[in-house]
């Protein structure tokens, strides 16, 4: 394969999507080096989480070119499963396992899938829950947390896997005004250790804090990508102004 | 001129309690047997490929669409007429009443149980199924770890109510010879002419069992879901 897919962590050529007749990814190309920092942007329906959730084959695309890490996706299981070790992902609402504690939470997938010793799940699980600042809460269920906490376990348990990419769902939108920093918070710290993340965000001052490049979607198309000082202080489209206007407009 | 015979309820209650454990062994080989095929009709109605899920389909049309008389019926009185059944290595239980009554009473309650676990199954969130996956989780560990424990906890009161209906069916083995405890009530009848009083007996015992089910379901229930209350 070419040069390029070797320091580009990930690849998106010419991708298309379709719900039925909808179609909420037009011709979409975006390449994403190791280590760099995409927020994605755009009014809703425009087909932000789409896209993250192409990445690691939670939608299947309809047609372009998707590769992770070296991995085409395709129908192919095993490349799918090799992606998803490596792709961490938070979602919008939390999606925490209701029936298992918090630390149990996060040992699921590493004992299951990488197949790590208790012992080794259970240290892992809890560097990272003191990452998140709750070591605390370790053995207590989904429901005994706040949102802020909930979301910050969900990001402890995509990062007990050890991924090389993380990917988040608008993470901070179900949540309470007062419990977005806090969240937020530990998405920067994420940035500043080198996670290569993309967001999809509506929060536009981490986007100008954290980002490498901001992307912004409408209509299920790639309308302006560009550096944050660039995209906020001199946006080239229209629709890239209108959206802006009213989402900084408070 | 007297309503009830008080003194017959007494000297009956205790004949008629001889064949609780009929009545028990009915409930409980049943009730695992049943459950056991709730699981594999569920996991075929589930696979996604048509010919796994229609025949599956038609198996619990036919057992839910279906008077479980009827189907006791013609396992103990229809099934002996073929040859071939004769001959099976089944015959040893379906010659017996006991076996034939296990059988239609695990193939009804397969097919209503199954149908409860799907209703759980599609009421798991489905962030919740996808966060398994995203965590790199195989279709099938999805299922046992996520699914499952979280189905169980959503299908339990359905379940409890199809325990409470199977241990009243039980009553129906008393119509192919079974001495359970209708049986023996049946039996008491035909000899002191005193329906009334016996069969209210027997209704008495069953109120008890019934009573005795729920309240340990409630109590399953209350300790399995006491951390899932509340889900953002």
């Amino acid at each position: 394969m070419s040069d390029s897919g070797h320091t580009n962590i990930i690849e998106l050529e010419n991708v298309d999507k379709f719900f039925g007749v909808f179609q909420a990814l037009k011709n979409v190309s975006l390449s994403v080096k190791t280590g760099e920092r995409i927020v994605v942007c755009g009014p809703s329906g425009s087909g932000k989480s789409t896209l993250i959730r192409c990445i690691n084959r939670l939608e299947e695309h309809s047609s372009g070119k998707i590769v992770v890490n070296g991995h085409e996706l395709t129908s192919a299981v095993k490349n799918i499963d090799a992606v998803r070790r490596e792709v961490g992902m938070v979602f919008q609402s939390f999606n925490l396992f209701p029936h298992l504690t918090i630390i149990k939470n996060l040992m699921l997938a590493p004992t299951l899938v990488r197949k790590a010793s208790k012992s080794e799940a259970r240290d892992t699980a809890m560097k990272y829950l003191e990452r998140v600042k709750i070591p605390e809460q370790a053995d207590k269920y989904p429901s005994q947390l706040s949102g802020g906490q909930q979301q910050r376990v969900a990001i402890a348990r995509a990062l007990c896997m050890n991924p090389k990419v993380m990917l988040f769902d608008e993470p901070t939108s179900a949540l309470d005004p007062e419990m977005i920093s806090e969240v937020l918070d530990v998405m920067t710290d994420l940035a500043r250790d080198g996670m290569t993340m993309i967001v999809v965000t509506h929060e536009m001052g981490f986007a100008r804090s954290v980002a490498d490049k901001v992307v912004f979607m409408d209509y299920g198309e790639i309308v302006e990508m560009n550096p944050p000082e660039e995209f906020f202080d001199n946006p080239q489209h229209e629709r890239t102004k209108l959206f802006l206007s009213q989402i900084l407009a408070h | 001129m007297r309503f009830i015979d008080v003194a017959l309820i007494i000297d009956s209650i205790p004949r008629i309690l001889m064949g609780i454990g009929l009545t028990f062994q009915l409930l409980f080989l049943s009730l695992t047997l049943g459950t056991a095929l709730a699981i594999i009709l569920l996991l075929l109605r589930i696979s996604g490929r048509w010919y796994l899920a229609a025949p599956t389909m038609v198996y619990i049309y036919i057992f839910r669409g279906t008077p479980i008389l009827v189907q006791i019926f013609i396992i103990y009185y229809g099934l002996p007429q073929l040859e071939f059944i004769r001959e099976s290595i089944f015959w040893p239980i379906l010659r017996e009443p006991f076996g034939c009554a296990i059988i239609a009473l695990s193939l009804n309650t397969g097919a209503y149980v199954s149908e409860i676990f799907r209703g759980g199954v599609l009421g798991v969130d489905r962030g919740l199924k996808e966060a398994g996956a995203a965590l790199g989780l195989s279709v099938t560990q999805r299922f046992i770890y996520i699914t499952s424990p979280i189905a169980i906890r959503l299908c339990l009161p359905a379940y409890s109510n199809d325990v409470v209906s199977l241990m009243k069916s039980t009553a129906l083995a008393s119509t192919i010879t079974l001495l359970d405890m209708m049986g023996i009530a049946r039996t008491i009848v035909a000899e002191t002419y005193a329906p009334y009083e016996i069969f209210l007996s027997v209704m008495v015992i069953y109120l008890i069992i019934t009573w005795v089910i729920q309240r340990t379901f409630g109590w399953i229930e209350k300790r399995m879901s006491q951390h899932i209350r509340s889900e953002a």
